[in-house]
């Protein structure tokens, strides 16, 4: 390690933090020495927001120290962070578009300093560091590139000894990464000590002297990225640990795929959404494909133009049995016998202050001819659909029929799935079918699935738990930047291969 | 230290359901002061503003006659803020549709008959659709924000009926009156009981359209939909509804119910066209949505008790010789509790301490 002092800039230690009985971080030890560029790195959902708030003062720690400069020390507001010297350049930018960027910078400022001297103080330091800016244009005309360095040059303008950049590559071009990088080692060089959080491996491998690893919310390792390959850090951050595999079946290429995606491409949506890149898929009745990857690479994207949320450019890029479906929306799809579980359970699967027999009328409307008699609803149908499925799944809830929202995440999923899988479906799409859901819940859901394969249903599992995705799908593929890989069979692969893979690491190259 | 609004878990059904009186209360309360403030005995202003009215036939008359409007409206105005499109132009929609369904008796004056009435109406319901089709085709197609183009909407069919009846429309025979001719019998819409006062059949036709709206909000899909995509868009589009089509659908029928409201008014009431022809009947139709809990049901005795402000604010000028501006201060301060009631209900306000800073801000 090659480090500039001999005292650590910034110590935790044994930093916990619970939300209800769910650990976000448990006992996190780090050391931040000056002049260094430390990567945090962890899979979506391993604490990684939850570290960062706390050390920004977003949140409180329930236990633990944070031991800034030699002396512990209390962190109560962002505004109290960067008076102690902590700067944070976000993910999702907080700039007013209608405003020019010296107003964006100005308003960000605790004092009242004049405009004029704002503007001039931030053109100096971006001249400085080579981030070209101009304080009177305005935020809506500006690059995605060039917004982020308002944010940088904000944030500098504090004179930070420590800066946080949260995903700061997440939405640039690779030339402004490379550029983004000469500014992180020019800071470094200053003595500035640079906490960069991310899942990019080979970014990490590029910038970073040292990385602490996060999964399920404790530290599994540091390590340094140079000396490290893509693959071994990914194995640190998904895990080694071993799982009893089911056998794969062989993939029964002798009957015709239910579902298939033909070269879909897909523009994204916004400057955060990602762009679907050429992907193409079949799936078989009676198996369970699943598509592991990273948050935010374009499982979202993938599922709503699956589902006819959003509709194909093309109708033969989606087919549901053998007919081109691309064109045609979601209550067309459903009817023709698939059914789309999707990730996001209040507000999205169900509306979180309608009861839940009236959550069965949302997507079973145009499916289940019982729910109506003309243009009339049948509410008593509803009601006995929601005891069908409480029973069948075992859905707990304290009233008959209460709000969507008054259920617990396990239980509403249950009931979700529940409703989905009630007249045999043949094509099932689930996104993130146990993210959050007690371990009880998730095994029945997982035992629910493979029920239905077994009776002849095809199932695509969009995961990004790999030890679910190992547990229970036959074939697995991962998605990256919107591009999809090949689909290797589960006893052919491990997750070494598939954290590969989800790294972005897979054209021309042999998994 | 700083507020917070903090979601409440379980909002009390109870309170839901009183939000509306508690409001009545306050704002009644509020228009207390006011009266002591301004000189009166609140008692007896309060008297005169709130019983008076209720007391002899012929008032009751023009209650109902005030009401049928605003209960229309109100109805129309629920699906719209149910289905989260914030139309509050319904005054300009009143307008256009008693100007469209005015053609007949004021332009085709050869034009006599039975049929004409219904004609008149079904030519209201389409004027003040098409003026509401002009916010819901921007928001649709351009994204604009249809509180804007609908407000300002109104400024603009306000100027339109202020040219007509100065100008073209002018009666002739009218000594230079800004008014339209007045509508012939035919052309009226009949009284109730025309003995004791001047109520017609206005009110029954509000009452029904509020009936049929409440039945399609509670019994069918299309009520269904409604609910979805105004409270959850994203969970709707799952469920397969288009939140464009919707935009549509609750603008027409909103703008339908305002021209019918508006032909009610002038064919009933007042038979003819003058340059002012509503209190500002539109934005008391906002106040009667949200008082009437966006329930059709409840509007009809929201657009009561909004009737009721009208007709204790002429009554406030005549016997107590305090401005007309009382009854708009009344339905504001109204519309203020309710919200307020609303909101207090759904969260709890919360003070949150900082914790205190331990250690020394920056050395540098």
């Amino acid at each position: 390690m090659s480090l500039n002092g001999p005292e650590p800039l910034l110590t935790l230690r044994g930093l916990t933090k619970s939300f209800g009985s769910f650990k976000a971080n448990d006992g996190v030890d780090l050391d931040i020495y000056p002049g260094e560029i430390h990567a945090l790195l962890g899979e979506n959902g391993a604490g990684k927001s939850t570290f960062v708030k706390m050390l920004y003062g977003a949140l409180q720690p329930d236990a633990g120290a944070i031991v800034w400069r030699g002396q512990e020390t209390v962190i109560p507001s962002p505004a109290h962070a960067r008076q102690l010297g902590i700067g944070m350049v976000f993910q999702h930018f907080s700039l007013f578009e209608a405003l020019t960027v010296a107003e964006n910078v100005a308003v960000a400022l605790s004092g009242d300093e004049p405009l004029r001297k704002v503007a001039a103080d931030l053109e100096a330091v971006s001249r400085q560091y080579g981030l070209p800016l101009k304080a009177n244009a305005r935020v809506h005309d500006l690059s995605v590139g060039e917004r982020q360095r308002i944010e940088i040059v904000r944030c500098l303008l504090g004179h930070p000894d420590l800066i946080i950049m949260d995903e700061p590559t997440s939405v640039l071009t690779p030339q402004e990464v490379e550029d983004l990088f000469a500014v992180l080692r020019q800071l470094a060089a200053e003595g500035k000590a640079i906490l960069y959080i991310s899942h990019k491996l080979e970014e990490v491998r590029a910038l970073c002297e040292r990385a602490t690893i996060l999964r399920h919310g404790k530290v599994v390792g540091t390590c340094v990225p140079r000396e490290e390959t893509a693959a071994s850090i990914a194995r640190m951050m998904v895990g080694a640990d071993i799982h009893q595999i089911r056998p794969a079946k062989p993939a029964s290429t002798a009957t015709a795929p239910l579902l298939t995606l033909r070269d879909l491409s897909m523009p994204a949506r916004d400057v955060f959404g990602t762009a679907l890149k050429h992907i193409s898929l079949d799936l078989h009745p009676g198996e369970i494909l699943g598509i592991a990857g990273i948050a935010g690479n374009g499982q979202s994207e993938l599922f709503d133009v699956i589902s006819g949320e959003r509709l194909a450019s093309r109708p033969d890029e989606v087919t549901l049995f053998g007919a081109p479906v691309g064109h045609v929306d979601i209550s067309a799809r459903r009817a023709k016998g698939a059914v789309f579980i999707s990730e996001e359970r209040l507000g999205h699967a169900t509306v979180p202050g309608l009861a839940l027999s009236e959550n069965v009328i949302l997507t079973r409307h145009r499916v289940n001819p019982g729910l109506k008699s003309g243009l009339f609803l049948n509410r008593g149908r509803a009601r006995s659909l929601l005891d069908t499925i409480s029973e069948k799944l075992d859905v707990r809830k304290s009233t008959p029929d209460p709000a969507a929202q008054a259920l617990s995440g396990g239980n509403l999923q249950k009931f979700i799935i529940g409703r989905e899988v009630l007249e045999n479906p043949r094509v099932i799409v689930v996104n993130q079918p146990t993210w959050g859901v007690d371990a009880g819940s998730a095994a029945l859901i997982r035992q629910a699935l493979v029920d239905l394969a077994q009776g002849g249903a095809a199932i695509l599992v969009i995961s990004q738990d790999l030890d679910e995705l190992f547990e229970f799908t036959d074939r697995i593929a991962a998605i990256a930047e919107g591009r999809l890989s090949d689909f290797t069979p589960v006893a052919e692969t491990d997750r070494r291969a598939i954290g590969l893979k989800m790294s972005g690491i897979f054209e021309g190259v042999p998994a | 230290m700083r507020l917070e609004l903090i979601k409440r878990g379980n909002p009390s059904q109870v309170l839901r359901f009183l939000s509306p009186l508690i409001g009545l209360a306050l704002a009644i309360l509020t228009g207390a002061i006011m009266f002591a403030v301004l000189g009166k005995n609140p008692f007896q202003a309060l008297y005169v503003y709130f019983v008076e009215p209720l007391t002899e036939l012929w008032s009751v008359h023009e209650l109902l006659i005030k009401a049928a409007p605003l209960i229309l409206m109100g109805a129309g105005l629920s699906v719209c803020y149910l289905s989260n499109n914030w139309n509050i132009g319904a005054e300009g929609q009143f307008i256009m549709g008693a100007l469209a369904g005015s053609i007949f008796p004021v332009l085709f004056t050869d034009v006599q008959g039975f049929f004409v009435l219904p004609l008149m109406l079904g030519f209201a319901i389409i004027g003040g659709a098409l003026w509401a089709l002009i916010p819901a085709l921007l928001k649709a197609r351009f994204n604009t924000n249809e509180i804007l183009v609908s407000l300002m909407l109104v400024y603009v069919a306000e100027l339109i009926l202020d040219y007509l009846v100065r100008g073209p429309w002018r009666n002739p025979q009218g000594m230079n009156f800004p008014e339209s001719v007045r509508f012939p019998s035919f052309a009226r819409i009949p009284e109730l009981m025309p003995v004791d006062g001047r109520a017609n059949w206005g009110i029954v036709i509000a009452i029904l359209v509020a009936i049929g709206i409440w039945v399609m909000l509670s019994r069918t899909l299309k009520g269904f939909e409604i609910k979805v995509l105004g409270s959850s868009p994203r969970a709707g589009k799952f469920a397969g509804f288009d939140a464009k089509k919707m935009v549509f659908f609750a603008f027409l029928l909103a703008g339908g119910c305002a021209g019918l409201a508006g032909i009610i008014e002038v064919a009933g009431a007042s038979a003819q066209l003058r340059p002012t022809i509503s209190p500002g009947y539109g934005f008391a139709a906002i106040i009667v949505a949200f008082l009437g809990r966006l329930n059709p049901l409840g509007v009809i005795v929201a657009g009561l008790v909004l009737a009721l402000t009208y007709l204790g604010g002429e009554a406030a000028q005549i016997t107590l010789g305090l401005s007309d501006k009382v009854a708009r201060v009344f339905q504001g301060a109204l519309l203020l509790y309710i919200l307020a009631c609303d909101t207090l209900i759904h969260y709890r306000i919360r003070f949150v301490r900082t914790p205190k800073a331990v250690g020394s801000a920056a050395d540098a």
